[in-house]
């Protein structure tokens, strides 16, 4: 019996898709039979950033309209023999599908899957309801702003009303040297105000650009430092204590120098 | 960053910094946000107070106004409780 994990943000842009494409390739990296599954009708993303645009044939609501079989609508990986999409239909609106549906299909995707990750679009409307219908756990993504704090503890207590409780937080495009200046908000200041339970860090990277380019997530990419932050939030996904990466930027001349006439 | 802030900055006087100014408007604002999510919430408060109120006097219950009101420094819940009549008995009954 699988798992089925809604990622969402309320605000937009903060990097849903981004982290259901590195975590649904981190998980079939280690071994999972995984799919990902694209919520945003109308607005499909997770198709070109894993890739997959090319080989698109049915969608979502083909599959929750009984127009298609599910097996006809998924769309295999070419690295990975487990890893697959279900892709959001492009010339339809968040209508199209409702929340039962959504339940029924996410049934379905538990008994043939280890791991759903479910890419919802942003906003609280008919699309966010959809998306965490049928899931079993919430994984909250926000950037170090205010207006992505604001919306995510908005998100956090609607997904309370709806019974997903403890859902997991994950920081994303943290710029180390912003935080040491004191101009961006860190960990610790975000946690303290939403309260609840930190799933990763994620630092603002170019690599994540790069490989959006050449639709191979960056948890793929030894090099990545994102990647290595999504490497390592899959781990805990799996249940496995990880470390937190760390994204502090060592003291420069000035701090030292600050240290040695007793001024930090 | 104006001189002076780097000056402070520089001194350690980090409460300047945006970081922290960010923090204390988000906590106000998320004050009223997680308050306007629930006006079930400001109902129940409603009832509890008039039940409680009603003990020493009577109240106008349909001009009753609870309300959190914000400025840029607080968050506070303003009532406005017309009184009808006040309880002649309360002394003898406590
Ligand atoms: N850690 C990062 N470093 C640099 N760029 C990033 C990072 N995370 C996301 N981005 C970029 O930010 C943009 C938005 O990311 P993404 O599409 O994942 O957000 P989203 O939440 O799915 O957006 P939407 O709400 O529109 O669906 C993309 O261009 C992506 O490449
Ligand atoms: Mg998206």
């Amino acid at each position: 019996m699988g798992e089925v994990i809604v990622v969402t943000s309320g605000k937009g842009g903060v990097g849903k898709t981004t982290t259901t494409a590195n975590l649904g390739t981190g998980l079939a990296t280690a071994g999972q039979k995984v799919v990902l599954v694209d919520t945003d009708i109308g607005l499909r993303n997770l198709d070109v950033v894993m890739g997959l645009e090319n080989r698109i044939v049915y969608d979502i609501v083909d599959v929750t309209s009984g127009n298609c079989r599910l097996r006809q609508a998924l769309i295999k990986d070419k690295r990975f023999e487990n890893l697959y999409l279900l892709p959001a239909a492009q010339t339809k609106d968040k209508t199209a599908v409702s929340p039962e549906q959504m339940k029924v299909l996410s049934e379905e995707l538990r008994n043939d899957f280890d791991y759903a990750i479910i890419d919802c679009p942003a906003g609280i409307e008919q699309g966010f309801k959809n998306a965490v219908a049928g899931a079993d756990r919430a994984v909250v993504v926000t950037t170090p702003e205010m207006s992505a704090v604001r919306d995510a503890d908005r998100i956090i207590g609607l997904l309370e009303a709806s019974e997903l409780s403890n859902p997991r937080l994950i920081i994303n495009r943290i710029r180390p040297l912003m935080v040491k200046h004191g101009d961006m908000m860190d960990m610790a200041d975000i946690l303290d105000i939403l309260a609840i339970e930190l799933l990763g860090v994620v630092p603002e990277d170019e690599s994540i650009i790069v490989s959006t380019n050449k639709g191979e997530p960056a948890v793929l990419d030894r090099g990545s430092k994102a990647g290595e932050a999504y490497r390592r939030i899959t781990r805990r996904i799996r249940g496995e204590q990880v470390a937190l990466m760390n994204l502090d930027i060592p003291d420069g001349l000035m701090s030292k120098f600050k240290k040695l006439l007793g001024l930090h | 960053m104006s001189l002076l802030e780097f000056i402070n900055r520089m001194l350690g006087k980090e409460n300047t910094s945006s970081k922290n100014i960010a923090k204390e408007r988000l906590r106000l604002v998320l004050v009223h946000d997680r308050a306007s999510i629930s006006p079930q919430m400001l109902n129940n408060l409603k009832e509890d107070l008039i039940r409680v109120i009603s003990n020493y006097m009577d109240i106008d219950e349909s001009c009753m106004e609870v309300n959190l009101s914000q400025d840029d420094r607080e968050v506070a819940l303003v009532a406005s409780i017309p009184i009808t009549r006040m309880k002649r008995d309360y002394s003898v009954r406590s």
